[in-house]
């Protein structure tokens, strides 16, 4: 295992994380790729665009969110103590929102005025039409048609915001195939288009970009720590899904080397049953939406299907940034249950009374484990990555409720 | 000299223009892969493009995307798609075969096990729509066991990116007449001529056409510049739906005749 000095050092310039990420794309796209590269390398450092941006996740978003100690949680594992990172509290209720302002600021300063997306359970969808209601800019978001009939409200939600949302009728009618038509739609209308990926996924420079927009998670963490602990957190966990709630948070910790970092996948109905969408723990190395990266797929390299209580998790792929530090060794991915997910989102409502949502209760769940192996005196730090009310009607399903 | 190499070479020396066929091996059935592959050069096909069903064809349009999906559906891998190749050289050791697809299959098979059962079986070149000249070391192994990479050059690629992509090619350049995916119908055949006319004093390699020509008025109006045309979404969807392998082959022979004569009527 090669040794890594200074992880702020990735991706290079060719959009490398070791042997992951790269441009996998069709031949059109690698000119508005090198375009959207160009602009956001010269955005990224530029003092005022910076200062758009902290003025928007400020006074839009509501930022900083608060980290919270979840006493009563801490007290009934009966181990370390469990503090939240609070994303379910930003405006459009997760931290997508801190990459979809960003990317719409982008898209504004390259002249672009037509935003398209892919979305999963809508939350991406949701945070890319808000802030294209917010800047003015025509959406048009892809999302598989499974889905929609899964996440009708999220749908109804896009709509209310302005968003035309097309259904998508290929392959397993889920995200993946919602990203391929999204990529389809880019090739045809590059001219006008920007597309605003909602996770560290697809070709360079997405992953970067999209985790430096999240990265605000990590920094105001780990400045939040030292304020209210005087110390940084023993462990730092987070959900996986394409990972850019887990990147945003890991990211501003990766050089410290003395906390430790756990990215919790879903485990679906259990890993050796087929059912999952554990990219990381259970998949292998090749190439999906343009990067190079762990995917989920058969012998032939054709892509398998994935399965998560949670939409926002079922990916059959992730970013190569986190397949990059798996081979490092510098984080552990881990499997979580869909069983294991709902007994702690019950569990923090019931003792916190915070719904969170299905994808971070996979992040709550893992947490609990990591605290109930600790002392007291330990601090896990998990990031609640985002609210779970557009999740009640899938529980109350589950559980054999109607609503 | 390769065989793709070789076939360019006649066709420059009669003055004719080639037509490449492609259809996705698997569709409308496996039992018609090699008979259509036979009918397509019995009707005039200078070179086959297969196309290897990947389950996110992110490049492709509606027509290809089901064809992919039928072709899955019926178990359709590449261990199979050698073999079709293999018993297609028993007949035909003279059309070159390009196989056609995405990264995911050949890093998933090992690329230089790819490479080696794809030269083993008598196929000639590859062509992966998402390993773009940025990412050539990716497919460095099958050039090394004598596959050629076909590149594509698109309305996009310009100044040194085009000198890039033209001096990575090998056995010929595929021309992507329009940005947008493959059996969408944007064809511009001015545009195309003069973005064409420039890569021909650059590249080093024959310039194929593709991408919206979709019959025998269309092909020969690129045929008027380009040394090859390329045909695809037209020909499998009239494949699609084929009850039979003759059926298939029939389908195949009457859609390319056509084409070829309007081809060589130019000529
Ligand atoms: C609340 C929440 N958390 C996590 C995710 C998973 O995405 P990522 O892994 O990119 O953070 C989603 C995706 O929809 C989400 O809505």
């Amino acid at each position: 295992m090669q040794r890594i000095e200074d992880y702020s050092m990735y991706p290079d310039a060719r959009g490398r994380f070791g042997d992951y990420g790269g441009s996998f794309v069709a031949e059109t796209l690698i000119a508005p790729l090198a375009e959207l590269d160009a602009a956001y390398r010269r955005l990224r450092t530029d003092t005022a665009f910076i200062a758009e941006f902290e003025r928007d996740l400020k006074y839009y978003v509501g930022r900083p969110s608060p980290i919270y100690h979840a006493e009563r949680l801490s007290r009934e594992v009966g181990g370390a103590q469990i503090l939240l990172k609070r994303e379910d509290l930003n405006h459009t209720g997760a931290h997508k929102i801190n990459n979809t302002i960003g990317q719409a600021l982008v898209a504004r300063h390259m002249g672009k005025r037509r935003i398209i997306a892919e979305t999963g359970a809508g939350q991406h969808g949701v945070a890319t039409a808000t802030v294209c209601a917010r800047f003015g800019l025509g959406c048009v978001v892809y999302m598989g048609a499974t889905d929609i009939e899964r996440q009708k409200i999220n749908v109804y939600r896009m709509k209310l915001l302005g968003a035309e949302v097309v259904p998508v009728t290929s392959g397993s009618k889920t995200l993946k195939d919602a990203l391929n038509e999204a990529m389809r739609d880019w090739v045809t209308n590059v001219a006008d288009t920007f597309y605003i990926i909602g996770t560290v996924a697809g070709p360079h420079p997405y992953p970067q970009m999209v985790r430096d927009f999240n990265a605000v998670v990590g920094r105001e963490a780990r400045a939040q720590m030292l304020e209210q602990y005087g110390r940084l957190p023993d462990v730092i966990t987070a959900c996986v899904g394409g990972g850019s709630n887990a990147i945003g948070l890991f990211h501003a910790f990766l050089n410290d080397r003395d906390v430790r970092i756990v990215g919790a996948e879903a485990a679906g109905e259990g890993i050796a049953t087929g059912h999952h969408a554990a990219s990381l723990a259970a998949g292998r190395p090749g190439v999906l939406h343009g990067n190079r990266t762990y995917v989920l797929c058969d012998d032939d390299g054709q892509i398998t299907e994935t399965h998560s209580v949670s939409a926002g998790l079922d990916y059959p792929g992730v970013g190569p940034e986190h397949a990059f530090l798996k081979d490092s060794g510098r984080a552990d991915y881990v499997g979580v249950t869909d069983d294991e997910a709902l007994a702690a989102f019950h569990r923090l409502a019931r003792s916190e009374g915070i719904l969170a949502a299905l994808e971070s209760s996979h992040a709550v769940a893992q947490a609990i484990k990591l605290a109930r192996e600790l002392p007291h005196d330990r601090l896990v730090l998990c990031n609640l990555s985002g609210r779970g009310d557009k999740d009640v009607h899938t529980i109350a399903a589950r559980e054999g409720i109607s609503l | 000299m390769s065989r793709i190499d070789a076939r360019f070479v006649e066709l420059a020396a009669r003055e004719r223009t080639g037509l490449i066929p492609f259809f996705t091996a698997g569709d409308p059935s496996p039992e018609a892969v090699v008979p259509v592959m036979h009918a397509l050069v019995e009707a005039g096909a200078d070179l086959i493009e297969l196309g290897v069903p990947f389950s996110d064809p992110m490049a492709d349009g509606p027509v290809i995307q089901h064809a992919s999906e039928r072709a899955l559906a019926k178990g359709v891998g590449l261990a199979r798609i050698f073999d079709w190749v293999r018993e297609f050289r028993l007949r035909d050791t003279a059309t070159p075969v390009v196989l056609m697809g995405y990264m995911n299959p050949v890093e998933i098979h090992g690329a230089a096990r790819f490479a080696a059962d794809a030269v083993a079986a008598g196929v000639d070149g590859v062509l992966l729509v998402d390993c773009p000249v940025e990412e050539i070391a990716a497919a460095a192994p099958l050039r090394d066991a004598g596959l050629a990479q076909i590149f594509l050059a698109a309305p996009t690629t310009t100044g040194e990116r085009l000198a890039r992509v033209c001096a990575a090619a090998r056995g010929f350049l595929y021309y992507v007449s329009f940005a947008g995916i493959t059996g969408a119908d944007r064809l511009s055949t001015g545009d195309v001529r003069e973005r064409v006319a420039a890569i021909r004093r650059q590249a080093s390699t024959p310039v194929a056409v593709g991408f919206g020509v979709r019959d025998a008025a269309s092909a020969a109006a690129i045929g008027e510049f380009a040394d090859a045309v390329v045909i695809g979404s037209a020909l499998v969807e009239r494949l699609a739906g084929a009850a039979h392998a003759d059926e298939a082959a029939e389908r195949a022979r009457a859609f390319l005749s056509p084409i070829r004569a309007a081809l060589d009527r130019r000529t």
